[in-house]
């Protein structure tokens, strides 16, 4: 019986109409696309107001206090960090390992990439308080004599930071030279002189190409290690400490994991918002989407087994504030924020094993949503019962936030929200180029199998009955 | 002898992957491949194949990256924590090894990944003028090989290009 497998992408698509389509995504979106990026504004307007707020008045109107120092904004620091590995990491990944569906979708995976470390990387100013002293950890000598402490992890994750962001961004222009004189070509106006500018005067000659199949190779190469060293290192932010709940030795596979899984959790959110804003229907398919469901499920798994791990390690552990630790998270005043997350990260990720739900795009919305939800609780959980029940008893206490802060972390949301618009208004968010490669291909493999069909057919066939040998 | 370059436009790979190994066979004399570009829409190795081996020299610049960044990276923190003597140590090394393998493995692939960069836009010939030759059909469907020869083998290069179906000819004079 021959299986019938659904094409990840029409074969018969005209290259044409793929240089058409895209470019008309970026003239001509639907109008939800202008109502979103006006309300991600809407939110980074409040998140600004609020900054001022703490900015003049001073932390503590964001309750930070000890033995609260860095609640909120720490885990949504944690959260943008790993927002942003999905996409690079498994671009790359799904690159080096020939997996040819990832064209249509890698584009806007790796800006989002880009946006989630730009906007992580606002958390540790908006933590300082003393904004205007930022220059402070800058490695230079200065007559204050004072030099970071290389000894720390918040070092460690500032050069990891900025060489993820670095490598992210090279990675994602290098991607997009040939879209860029593809828009070069097509356009006119101020967007024909800044792709002209941006293209660096790429023609498609077989020299350009040769060294880009090497550079794309090599980046790709260079950024799986870097991702996962980068959320390792977030990571080491807590495990390097002494604190109970922080001081385990399976945070940082834990913490690439979780990146992992909100990455791909948010790669659907934006799939599903992309293909409806820009009428992609023809690009960001069923079966693609399905891929990335099947993705997504299995790092959940991973990832509730980490969970599950840390659990354990803690009850056999037999270490008392660890144990007393996970027993106030599951029973003590933020047990609704454990279930809730246990509930979204493990228990949810279950609808992605059904086909008829991964092919409905208004649940896969849903659920991709929620997901993340868990994994925000995650970061959450991470941080705030940690510092709410140390080793001190005399310091015990239960901290949610205050509207300040909840305002300067939602604003965030809208802050990715508003780059990532612009930039799929203003970019191809589609690989076009690389969309026309994978039509090419399958149409000449599709052929090449339809011809050793046809050879198959013309062979007499030579049917053996029975088994073994006389 | 005055010398041109001529464009030949083809609508596909099969067509322009032919006339380029016909030009290999030495069809036209005193036309060889090492005189061929090609332009094209998308990567493609198939075509490139019957251009013969052109090397990539980016990998080079990549390794240099590395071991600059390891090098670099090692003398930069160890310089700097060298200056924490003026600072209390409590008992610890000046320069400590393990936090700077961290931070070195994040600057061997920092400046791993500029020197690719910069290697790959000055050795991919980015950052030029483009010719007069260049075609924007090429960034939708076509595929242009691109030769560079003399005025007397012109007819010949023609012919040949026709042979192939090709769609479109320009010419421009080298000077």
């Amino acid at each position: 019986m021959t299986m019938v497998t659904e094409k990840d992408i029409n074969e018969q698509i005209a290259w044409a109409k793929i240089n058409t389509d895209v470019l008309k995504s970026m003239e001509n979106p639907r109008p939800a696309y202008w109502v979103t990026l006006a309300v991600c504004i809407a939110m980074v307007s409040t998140a600004v107001v609020a900054e001022y707020i703490q900015y003049t008045v001073g932390m503590g109107t964001a309750n930070l206090n000890n033995p609260h120092m860095w609640d909120m904004y720490i885990a949504a620091f944690v959260f943008w960090i790993g927002m942003s590995h999905s996409g690079t990491l498994l671009s790359a990944i799904l690159h080096l390992i020939h997996a040819d569906w990832r064209k249509p979708i890698y584009r806007f995976a790796e800006a989002m990439t880009t946006f989630s470390l730009l906007t992580a990387g606002i958390f540790p100013m908006i933590h300082l308080g003393r904004v205007w002293n930022l220059y402070w950890v800058l490695p230079y000598v200065s007559d204050r004599g004072i030099w970071p402490n290389f000894r720390s992890p918040l070092v460690w994750d500032a050069f990891a930071i900025t060489t993820y962001l670095t490598a992210s961004m090279l990675f994602l222009f290098v991607g997009m030279i040939p879209d860029l004189a593809i828009c070069r070509d097509n356009t006119t106006g101020w967007r024909k002189k800044l792709y002209g500018i941006l293209a660096l005067g790429w023609v498609g000659s077989d020299r350009q190409w040769r060294h880009f199949r090497k550079i794309y190779l090599l980046m790709a190469c260079f950024l799986i290690p870097l991702a996962v060293s980068v959320h390792s290192i977030v990571s080491a932010d807590f495990a390097m400490s002494i604190m109970p709940g922080w001081h385990i030795t399976s945070f940082p596979p834990y913490f690439v994991a979780g990146a992992l899984y909100s990455g791909c959790a948010a790669i659907i959110t934006l799939f599903i918002l992309l293909r409806y804003f820009f009428r992609f229907e023809d690009y960001m398919t069923l079966p693609i989407m399905e891929k990335t469901a099947k993705l997504t499920f299995a790092i959940a798994m991973v990832w509730t087994y980490l969970n599950l791990i840390e659990f354990a390690s803690v009850w056999y552990g037999h270490d008392v504030y660890n144990k007393e630790l996970l027993i106030a998270k599951a029973t003590g005043a933020y047990a609704w924020i454990f279930w809730t997350m246990l509930f979204c990260g493990s228990v949810l990720p279950f609808a992605l094993a059904f086909r008829k739900l991964r092919r409905h795009m208004p649940t896969m919305f849903v659920v991709s949503l929620f997901l993340n939800l868990g994994m925000f609780f995650e970061r959450w959980m991470i941080v705030a019962p940690t510092l709410s029940m140390s080793q001190e008893p005399h310091q015990w206490d239960i901290m949610y936030g205050s509207i300040v802060e909840w305002a300067i972390v939602f604003g965030s949301f809208g802050w990715f929200g508003m780059l990532f618009l612009i930039f799929v208004k203003v970019f191809p968010s589609v690989s076009m180029y690389e969309v026309k490669e994978m039509v090419f291909h399958r149409k000449r493999s599709a052929g090449e199998e339809d011809l050793v069909r046809m050879t198959d057919h013309a062979k007499p066939v030579t049917q053996t009955t029975g088994g073994g040998s006389a | 002898m005055s010398k041109k370059r001529m464009m030949g436009l083809f609508g596909d790979f099969e067509e322009a992957h032919d006339a380029i190994a016909d030009i290999r066979r030495n069809e036209v004399p005193g036309l060889t491949v090492d005189d061929v570009t090609m332009t094209s829409p998308i990567e493609h190795p198939e075509v490139e194949e019957v251009l013969g081996e052109r090397p990539v020299h980016i990998q080079k610049f990549t390794l240099f990256g590395a071991i600059f960044g390891v090098v670099f990276g090692f003398i930069f923190l160890a310089a700097a924590q060298a200056s924490f003597l003026v600072q209390p140590q409590g008992g610890k090394p000046v320069i400590a090894l393990p936090s700077n393998i961290v931070l070195v493995y994040e600057m061997l692939i920092f400046f791993a990944v500029w020197l690719t960069f910069f290697a790959f836009i000055f050795l991919s010939g980015l950052l030029r003028k483009r010719s007069s030759l260049y075609s924007e059909k090429v960034s939708l469907d076509q595929v242009a090989i691109i030769v560079e020869i003399d005025e007397s083998i012109s007819e010949s290069v023609k012919g040949l290009f026709e042979k192939h179906k090709v769609l479109e000819i320009r010419e421009e004079a080298i000077r």
